[in-house]
């Protein structure tokens, strides 16, 4: 039996349409490894090889890889979620229902999008911090750090537009303290309130923007600046590593090399 | 003198006849060869294994948390009924706890907007770039200018009455004194360590002290009226 399942998944491997795919070839050598990671798009965001010490749990405790990792898990909860999402009201309310009492684990979908939300705006700023307190927010990786605070605010505001579609009374005052907020801008506050509600009260309207931007405007512009933040830390020279102490030899060791033209001894300075 | 293997040593330009070339250090250069222990792994499989295990670990633990827990739903949106205290989502609470201190102006326009430029521009000053403690340099006049910003920040907080800021921000300036008084390395390991550290490292901590004891005050010890309430229940 595990044989067979052996044989097969080697004829897959082996098979033309296969090799046609991932093109690295089979084999555990260096050049195979190198090429499995280098001839693939997504993984060729990774360089081929890394600094063992940038992998150590201590320097980044996986905080920015996990907090990508809950952005996958939305994603990937997000889109069936929306197939039985209508932004309307009250429809949206009752589709809410639905998947509490009618769609086979929709509860356990809705949970699962909701705390991976949550962790993901407590996992920014906890990668934040450790970027931060590591130091690794200096040149070259200044820039590195700007798209950083730009992923914290569209992160914020992905989970805030989000809070909106339940359209229950949790979602609409949530909303409705955060945009009073906007008014207190000088001058322009309650055009801005204006703009983003579609209306003066958080409404019909302001339900279908929040999931316009929450479904499709700032998945895009996240996906956009991951893309960038992760193609920065290759560009910027790999994780940062604190320097360490440089290991010099304590002394020069006596070297003592026979010449076969002298047949003597000839031996370092120090010895 | 131990055994050495048979070396012999020829002067020659060919590599493919002598191809080990010995390099002899004279007395005034110096022999040190830069090396790190810092080794290069494959990507392939070692960051992706971990990143796999990052990937299922996290999964595992949330998946375990929707089973437990579910999202809450409350009823269906009313503009006619507002519950007492409407709150922000917990992340905003520290911001809505501002907006209780402060004018709308200040708390919600003039603080957020400073946060996030002070954010924004860390990397581009220097001060944020030079390492060493805060107190290897200029002690004297970095205390003055440590006690001078404590007693301003302690009168205008004590007049506006916003003791929630008020504390942690003491808590920090303790610290900061507790680690001025000393040479770098005395005392025990958490004042060593804490002396070490530059400035950035102090106006980062105490922003992030300030968000999360505001954050948790707006969280757990708000109710009605914007009061404050134990998270169990009853005025505080
Ligand atoms: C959606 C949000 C974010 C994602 C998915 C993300 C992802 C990552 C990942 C996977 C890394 C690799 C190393 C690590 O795990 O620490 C990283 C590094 C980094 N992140 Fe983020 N990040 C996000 C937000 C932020 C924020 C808010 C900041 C700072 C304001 C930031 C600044 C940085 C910097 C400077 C590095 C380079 C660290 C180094 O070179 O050692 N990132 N990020």
């Amino acid at each position: 039996m595990a044989s067979s399942t052996q044989n097969a998944l080697n004829r897959l491997l082996e098979s033309r349409v296969w090799q046609s795919v991932f093109r690295g070839g089979r084999g555990m050598s260096n050049l195979h490894r190198a090429l499995a990671v280098q001839q693939n798009l997504f993984l060729h965001l990774f360089s081929v090889k890394m600094r063992r010490r940038s992998l150590e749990f201590g320097i980044t405790w996986y905080l920015g890889t996990l907090t990508f990792v809950t952005f996958l898990i939305l994603v990937a909860t997000g889109i069936p979620l929306m197939l039985y999402y209508h932004p309307s009201v009250p429809q949206a309310y009752a589709d809410m229902k639905d998947l509490q009492f009618v769609v086979s684990a929709g509860v356990f979908l809705r949970n699962l999008h909701r705390w991976a939300a949550h962790t993901m705006v407590f996992l920014v700023f906890a990668h934040m911090a450790r970027v931060f307190y590591r130091g690794a927010y200096r040149p070259p990786r200044e820039f590195n750090w700007v798209v950083g605070v730009v992923l914290l605010i569209v992160t914020l505001f992905l989970s805030y537009t989000g809070y909106l579609l339940p359209w229950d009374q949790l979602a609409f005052w949530a909303i409705t303290v955060g945009s009073n907020i906007l008014s207190a801008v000088p001058w322009m506050g309650a055009k801005i309130r204006f703009l983003m509600l579609g209306g003066t009260t958080v409404n019909a309207n302001a339900l279908l923007r929040f999931y316009v931007l929450h479904c499709v405007v700032l998945p895009l512009v996240a996906v956009s600046f991951i893309g960038v933040h992760f193609w920065r830390i290759r560009k910027d020279g790999g994780l940062y590593r604190e320097p360490r102490q440089t290991h010099y030899p304590a002394q020069p060791q006596p070297i003592s090399i026979p010449s076969s033209e002298t047949e003597s001894e000839v031996t370092s300075p120090h010895a | 003198m131990p055994e050495s293997p048979n070396y012999t040593t020829v002067l020659d330009s060919d590599s493919r006849r002598a191809p080990v070339r010995v390099a002899f250090v004279t007395r005034r250069t110096s022999p040190h060869v830069k090396a790190t222990d810092d080794p290069f792994v494959m990507t392939h499989p070692e960051t992706l294994l971990r990143v796999a295990i990052a990937t299922e670990v996290l999964m595992i633990l949330l998946s375990v948390v929707s089973l437990v827990f579910n999202a809450p739903l409350e009823g269906m949106a009313d503009p006619i009924q507002t519950p007492n205290p409407a709150k922000a989502p917990w992340y905003f609470l520290g911001l809505q706890e501002l907006l209780h201190y402060f004018p709308p102006i200040v708390g919600g326009v003039l603080i957020p907007t400073l946060v996030v430029i002070a954010l924004i521009v860390i990397p581009y000053f220097n001060i944020n770039i030079e390492a060493g403690g805060l107190w290897t340099k200029n002690r004297a006049r970095r205390l003055r200018v440590l006690t001078i910003s404590v007693i301003v920040l302690t009168i205008g907080l004590s007049i506006l009455e916003v003791w929630a800021i008020l504390a942690p921000t003491l808590f920090v300036a303790a610290l900061m004194y507790w680690t001025a008084g000393t040479p770098p390395d005395s005392g025990g390991r958490l004042r060593r360590w804490l002396t070490s550290k530059p400035l950035p490292f102090w106006i980062m901590t105490w922003f992030l002290i300030e968000a999360i004891v505001l954050t948790a005050i707006g969280t757990l010890f708000r109710g009605p009226g914007w009061s404050l309430v134990w998270p169990w229940g009853g005025s505080l």
